[in-house]
């Protein structure tokens, strides 16, 4: 599957509470969530975003809380893929069992800008910056991941598990 | 090749003999967690499944924590959720206003979290357990959901590092400081996806509620668990409260580390975390006349018996800066109790603190005591991130509880040895 969209760009450590801040957590409305998403971190960034846009960002996206109200956001405001250099263990997990496309990659970090247009494939992890016509690898999901993905998150997978074995 | 404690207890779960770091692997859970915040939409994620019960009724763990008491109406129908749910389908450990205390400081204390076990909770400091010498770590909404549904999860063993601490622990340092120490070392990522192991003879030393500190933000180094060894105080605090067998597990004499990092604890003052990340750690002594609007002692971190001893043995007698507000919040409803029955409750109050029933409450800027624009607290919490107590341009700094109650005495950062 290919995305097309164009790149918003934030720095290291971004944590939970700067993608969505806990104040707001009195729900879990994906379009009431993404009115205050990237907030602390942007205060424009809800106005700005547009649908397909995607999030660079460096080391250790989404450190801090387990709140799954982070890659809600993020999906509530229609981003269509994050890349960064790399992300927070929960935030990584949270993010393939909602089944928001993320990529590793710090070549493409650094090479990348806000306002680029970037192409990603997520079949194959290439992520190409159609400023520059740069191509750079994203390391590959492990084959049990890529499923859960496939399935559009670990709930969807869970059921079709269920169902196979009868319960 | 040798395991670490933490790679036995997920192989042990995984029911293999061996596990290799690294290797995604399928463990059987013995306890999953949810607060106010995390489980609404694990139950509706649950619910889609469309199964007439949960894994086990005994061992999910509901604890509205977060916005409660009720902070406003959406809260309150988060909190609804879970009560609904909890009659639903019979779940025996669910804690109601009254009940209740910061699920971090309830779960050990009520014994439903034991040495050996495997824990996964939709709350990032479920790692607090980690203490127990339990394998503890936070997931979200989905994982809980799934976890209730089935009972397991599916996990990539982590490598581990070891933290050797050795020296004897001078006066007023203590667990807050050598994690907060820990931390400002390796950085917020530096423990990425890894286990990490506290040991030597300095943590030997360390009171249980020591370590429960210490525990609790492994996460704040990235870390997927913290865990300790098992021994006679472990049993202790474990006695009279396990109502289940519990299995101790050991790292082996050949287990393969990551890293090994060592600390003469012996040359430590205690610590302060800067904004706005917990690794922007100084020694007390330079953070001095840093002026302060509020003073947060409580928290899943320092809200047990010994943090608020610590802040009675410096408030006793003395007043609260008239500049500066105190808030105070006991982590459980017998932590309440038995600061109410050993008077210090009465030490807060007349020193001019405010003393609040168990809630999260100001620790994640939920209600209770948020800050203004430009307003700056000095907090016995775990994080400091842009906006957690408050406004986006607000500050927190994160310190021991003495070193908390000394500075609410003097309206700035303040060492406790210049309390006289
Ligand atoms: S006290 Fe703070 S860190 Fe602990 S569970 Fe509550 S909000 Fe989270």
């Amino acid at each position: 599957m290919k995305l097309k969209g164009k790149v918003h760009k934030f720095g290291k450590d971004i944590d939970t509470d700067a993608i969505i801040p806990a104040r707001y957590l009195n729900t879990f409305d994906p379009q009431e969530l993404a009115r205050h998403c990237m907030e602390d971190a942007d205060p424009e960034f809800p106005n700005k975003v547009q649908a397909g846009d995607i999030i660079v960002a460096d080391k250790n996206f989404g450190c801090g809380s387990s709140r799954e109200h982070a890659p809600i956001a993020i999906q509530g405001a229609q981003v269509a893929c994050v890349i960064a250099k790399s992300f927070a263990r929960i935030f990584y997990r949270n993010a393939i069992n909602t089944g928001l496309p993320i990529l590793e990659c710090a070549a493409a970090v650094d090479a990348i800008e806000t306002g680029d247009e970037v192409e990603v494939d997520l079949s194959n992890g290439t992520i190409t910056n159609l400023r520059t016509g740069q191509m750079y690898q994203a390391a590959p999901f492990p084959d049990f991941m890529q499923g859960i993905m496939a399935q559009g998150g670990l709930m969807n997978y869970l059921k079709e598990k269920l169902s196979y074995q009868g319960n | 090749m040798g395991m670490t404690v933490s790679q036995k207890i997920l192989a042990a779960h995984a029911g293999r003999d061996q596990v290799e770091a690294g290797e995604l692997i399928n463990c059987k859970l013995d306890v999953v967690l949810g607060n106010d915040i995390t489980a609404p939409p694990a139950i509706s994620e649950f619910k889609r499944l469309g199964l007439p019960r949960v894994f086990n009724k005994d061992r999910v763990v509901l604890v509205p924590d977060h916005f409660t008491p009720n902070k406003d109406i959406k809260a309150a129908e988060q909190a609804k959720i879970l009560r609904d749910f909890a009659r639903e389908y019979d779940i025996n450990n669910y804690f109601e206003v009254g009940q209740m205390g910061i699920e971090h400081c309830l779960l050990p204390e009520q014994g439903l979290v034991l040495p050996g076990d495997l824990i996964i909770g939709a709350d990032s400091h479920t790692c607090t357990y980690g203490a127990l010498g339990a394998f503890a770590t936070g997931v979200g909404s989905t994982d809980m959901a799934a976890g209730m549904a089935t009972g397991e999860g599916w996990f990539k063993v982590p490598e581990t590092i070891k933290f050797v601490y050795y020296g004897a622990l001078p006066r007023w340092v203590s667990g807050k400081d050598l994690i907060l120490h820990t931390i400002g070392d390796v950085g917020v990522d530096g423990a990425r996806y890894m286990s990490m192991e506290f040991t030597g003879e300095a943590i030997s030393a360390l009171s249980m509620d020591g370590r429960f500190t210490m525990a609790n933000m492994a996460i704040e180094a990235g870390g997927k668990n913290g865990i300790f060894e098992v021994d006679d105080k472990t049993i202790e605090y474990v006695q009279g409260r396990a109502k289940r067998p519990y299995r101790i597990f050991t790292s082996g004499p050949d287990a393969t580390y990551a890293q090994i990092r060592e600390y003469d604890v012996s040359k430590l003052e205690p610590v302060v975390a800067f904004p706005h990340l917990p690794e922007n750690t100084k020694p007390v002594s330079e953070a001095a006349d840093v002026s302060i609007d509020q003073v947060v002692i409580g928290s899943c971190t320092n809200g047990r018996m010994e943090d608020l001893q610590a802040a009675a043995g410096l408030l006793k007698g003395r007043k609260v800066h008239p500049e500066l507000r105190v808030i105070i919040f006991p982590g459980t409803r017998q932590i309440y109790l038995d600061a109410l029955r050993q008077g210090l409750i009465e030490i807060f109050v007349e020193a001019g603190a405010v003393v609040s029933t168990p809630t999260c409450g100001p620790c994640l800027g939920g209600h209770m005591g948020i800050l203004a624009k430009g307003e700056r607290a000095l907090a016995t919490t775990n994080r400091n991130f842009v906006g957690r107590m408050g406004h986006p341009e607000s500050e927190v700094y994160l310190s021991s509880p003495a070193v908390a109650a000394a500075s609410a005495i003097k309206g700035r950062i303040t060492a406790p040895w210049e309390i006289k």
